[in-house]
């Protein structure tokens, strides 16, 4: 490879600041770059701004919403795409304690997106003094951001056109090009999309860490929304952020000690427990393939199915013995969990970089389900493969599990042919197709770009063009506010179903998860449970989000005696941990209901952020038809019995001597009535009106009844927007 | 070879020499807290020592900055300016020999220096050398393995 340094880089304009040391998990101020006009902008943290917002994607949202208007689209140039960190967020001894929150207006959804993601940056960057940093504007030239956090340096460079434009290749280059020498390369963070990017709405951001062992860099996803097509649209190439000297409390917490023995108590939990409960050290999230599917709940021939013989091929035993193991694949230091694993030397079959061997960083449980099982591709190749491209092409692998599986399934019902797809067969489990989607899609050309544009996009598109029948194109196009699903077949469950679309961002995996409770364990029976569920779970999840850390140490490892709580989906004893965490870092008190409280007030301003762009309607909270039950004849005789079981059961008609077109309507119209009755008792748990709005009674309680957001809300209310 | 602290709880007496003799000569105090070898009262008289045997090596494999180092000795040494003290090397010492002083960031281990043998009043310490074994092979072989050996362009 050939070496950059900076200093061959045209230097455009450089700033410094004074770097401030974090007392007690805040500096108090955030950093305003205006990639447009290279100018520079501290802005203090108010006291106000912290106790309402919290920190992270609570600093994100709020300073999203300072920055732009009602009519703001995604690539206005004052949207911003915004960094935030968290209190607890950058700490090394409680594992997950390293994620980076990422707000944008989407190009998917026009509403905030939010996406978290592990990497060095975001802690590398609060260690230079910022809780959030914001990036406006649109440059001219291809630009790369540079943050020095020891030595207090903001400098925009031009980009030279010899750099790569993939990440594998460009985060690799631009960590030798900003590290001092080679001693430094672990104190680089780079953040990059790919060329993908430049043409899809779905195209994310890859954040860096680099990994000693493997010398070379590792990347982890902001992989929801489109955040990467943004950043693209400003004509950022990459950001990078060095920071060296990572200590036990840079935090400087008020109870350091505290700190370590609560992360030290985590630490020896998931050493010891982890291998007989989910194997995260060794499988990662991919050790739920076999569990999900023998739930009937992987996607499979785009949700249309949740299990198939073939899953042996992509289980989680597969994913062990692919992994380089016993390697401390933390995506921040200090996380024991461990599960951002690896598949090293893997040889490439497709594409500009076949041939070579290459390391591929996942899959995740999402990959393997999304462009696995989901677009019935039982290759641990294929989904390799295609996982490396995603990645290195700034591609969200589960907006494109969800697209491909869909276009597959036009595929077979001859909507999608080899003309319409220049040449590109799309048969269930051709994985060598889907790639050659990416392909085209990094190189800009007609069907890859056109893919990407995103499932919603695609079956308008199809009806338009094709003469597809519309209503077909919506039911299979699995999409909430424009953002694809993510991998869990969601209509077995209407708890679930609630739980993808009753969201502030779109279908995603962050929310809520309650399949399990409501389908398998049957915990959540009636409507108020499960809107209390989908109060709660969505609410103390975002939490994380306000902090800077991961959900997985959460729930993905449990003490041995968690059974024995009243609650144990809760896992109280981790809850626990985290406001103990909180109280020792911030020095402030702290409980479960307040760790609630701050998480509604954050929760209910983005929904009001939704209203304000002119969303958050409840009609905007539908799910398409395949999220909710069996759109096709073939789709209910494959569960027959249980759909036959559920009518004469729970619906009351007898299903005998009824042909099944007439079941799968008699199905479809009860489903639809279930949904709304969940939805009437969601939004009245969680202090919104009939269409979703948050009441002002609400906001009062929760304190979030401030006059811009209260503008917001009566407009709605009076019917104004 | 690896040299190491070899420890005889069968003669241990417990009179705690070798706790003061360390955490005096690394941490100027004499407090068992500091000490890099740890003596345990098990009952009936008896004691049990815990030292690194600086052999099973899951610190090494363990940490996220490869901070924690085998010198030429074969001793396990940690390398204070790289540590970013997350502590999960204490997580994950079988034996317990990681210790850690609440508040200070980096943890601290028995490299095998015999200043506490020569204060054992009963022969229950030795610096002793033994083989390489696969153990103590295998965190190198795991990041061999995974090394990017082809760096493409």
């Amino acid at each position: 490879m050939s070496a950059f340094n900076r200093k061959d880089f045209k230097l455009l304009k450089e700033y410094k600041f004074e770097p401030k040391p974090i007392q007690r998990g805040y500096a108090m101020r955030t950093l305003h770059l205006d990639v447009g006009s290279g100018k520079v902008t501290e802005k203090p943290v108010s006291e106000d701004m912290k106790r309402r917002f919290t920190g992270g994607k609570g600093f994100g949202l709020k300073l999203l919403w300072d920055a732009t208007s009602p009519s703001t689209k995604w690539n206005d140039p004052e949207n911003e795409i915004v960094i935030g960190i968290g209190p607890i967020g950058g700490n090394t001894n409680y594992p997950g304690s390293g994620k980076s929150l990422v707000v944008s207006l989407s190009p998917m959804t026009g509403i905030p997106i939010d996406s978290n993601v592990g990497g060095f940056f975001g802690p590398y960057l609060k260690f230079g003094g910022w809780d959030a940093m914001e990036i406006q504007g649109k440059a001219d030239v291809e630009t790369i951001v540079f943050i020095d956090s020891n030595d207090g340096t903001i400098q925009f460079y031009e980009a030279p056109e010899t750099l790569q434009r993939d990440t594998h290749l460009l985060a690799e280059e631009l960590t030798k090009a900003f590290a001092k020498d080679e001693k430094d390369f672990q104190s680089v963070a780079v953040v990059s999309a790919g060329r993908a990017a430049d043409y899809s709405p779905m195209g994310l951001l890859n954040f860096s860490l680099y990994d000693k062992r493997r010398q070379g860099i590792r990347i982890k996803q902001a992989g929801r929304g489109g955040i990467g097509r943004v950043f693209r649209d400003k004509k950022i190439l990459a950001m990078v952020c060095r920071f060296s000297g990572v200590k036990q409390d840079l935090n400087n917490a008020a109870d350091p000690a505290a700190v370590q023995r609560i992360g030290l108590k985590l630490h020896r939990e998931i050493i010891v427990n982890d291998d007989a409960q989910c194997k995260m050290r060794k499988q990662g999230t991919a050790h739920l393939m076999e569990v999900m599917n023998s739930y009937d709940l992987l996607p499979t021939k785009n949700h249309k199915y949740g299990q198939d013989p073939q899953i042996d091929g992509i289980s989680s035993w597969v994913w062990e013995k692919l992994f380089s193991q016993n390697l401390p694949d933390g995506c921040w230091y200090g996380c024991t969990m461990a599960c951002a694993h690896a598949v090293d030397h893997f040889e490439l079959l497709t594409g500009p970089y076949k041939g070579t061997k290459v390391c591929v960083d996942g899959p995740e449980y999402e990959t393997a389900a999304g462009v696995g099982s989901n677009l019935y591709v039982y290759d641990p190749h294929g989904i390799l493969e295609l996982n490396f491209y995603c990645d290195t092409y700034g591609i969200d692998t589960i907006s494109f599990g969800t697209m491909t599986g869909f276009l597959m399934e036009c595929w077979e019902h001859g909507i999608l042919n080899a003309e319409r797809t220049d040449g590109i067969d799309l048969s269930w489990g051709n994985w060598k197709g889907a790639a050659q989607i990416l392909h085209d899609m990094a190189d800009g050309k007609r069907f890859g770009v056109l893919a990407g544009q995103g499932v919603k996009v695609l079956a308008e598109y199809f009806s338009r063009e094709y003469g597809a029948d519309p209503q077909f194109m919506k039911d299979i196009a699995l999409h909430g506010k424009g953002l694809e699903q993510s991998e869990y077949i969601a209509k077995e469950s209407l708890a679930q179903q609630g739980g993808f679309y009753l969201t502030n961002k779109g279908p995603q995996h962050d929310e809520a998860w309650l399949i399990f409770m409501d389908m398998v364990n049957n915990q959540i029976p009636t409507f108020e449970k499960k809107a209390e569920a989908l109060h709660y779970f969505p609410i103390f999840r975002t939490w994380f989000g306000l902090q800077g850390l991961c959900k997985l140490p959460w729930n993905d490892v449990e003490p041995a005696d968690n059974a024995k709580h009243e609650e144990p989906g809760k896992v109280p004893e981790h809850v626990k941990n985290y406001f103990q965490l909180y109280e020792a870092i911030t020095g402030e008190s702290m409980t479960w209901s307040e760790l609630i409280r701050q998480s509604e007030r954050v929760y209910n301003f983005q929904r009001i952020f939704n209203i304000r762009q002119g969303y958050g309607h409840r009609k905007d909270d539908y799910p398409p038809y395949r999220a909710m039950g069996p759109v096709l004849e073939d789709e209910y005789i494959a569960r027959e019995e249980r759909y036959d079981k559920q009518m004469k059961e729970k619906i009351g008609i007898d299903p005998s001597g009824r042909s099944t077109a007439e079941k799968v309507k008699i199905t479809r119209e009860y489903r639809m009535k279930q949904y709304n009755s969940l939805v009437d008792a969601v939004f009245n748990r969680r202090g919104w009106s009939s269409d979703g709005c948050p009441t002002p009674a609400h906001l009062q309680e929760i304190g979030m009844d401030t006059p811009e957001v209260l503008q917001v809300v009566n407009a709605r209310i009076s019917g104004k927007t | 070879m690896i040299k190491y602290l070899k420890l005889n709880d069968n003669k241990c007496v417990g009179c705690l020499n070798c706790t003061a003799t360390c955490s005096k000569l690394y941490f100027k105090v004499d407090d068992p807290a500091k000490s890099r070898i740890k003596v345990f009262p098990v009952g009936l008289g008896r004691h049990h020592i815990v030292a690194c045997d600086q052999e099973c090596r899951k610190c090494v494999a363990e940490c996220p900055t490869q901070a924690i180092i085998v010198n030429a000795q074969g001793v396990v040494t940690i390398n204070r300016s790289l540590c970013v003290g997350c502590l999960a090397c204490v997580a994950v010492c079988p034996v317990g020999a990681m210790f850690y002083y609440p508040g200070e960031s980096t943890p601290f281990k028995c490299i095998a220096c015999g200043a506490c043998v020569k204060t054992c009043p009963a022969d229950a310490l030795e610096l002793a050398e033994k083989e390489d074994s696969p153990a103590s092979r295998l965190p190198f072989e795991l990041a061999e393995a995974a090394r990017k050996k082809e760096v493409t362009t």
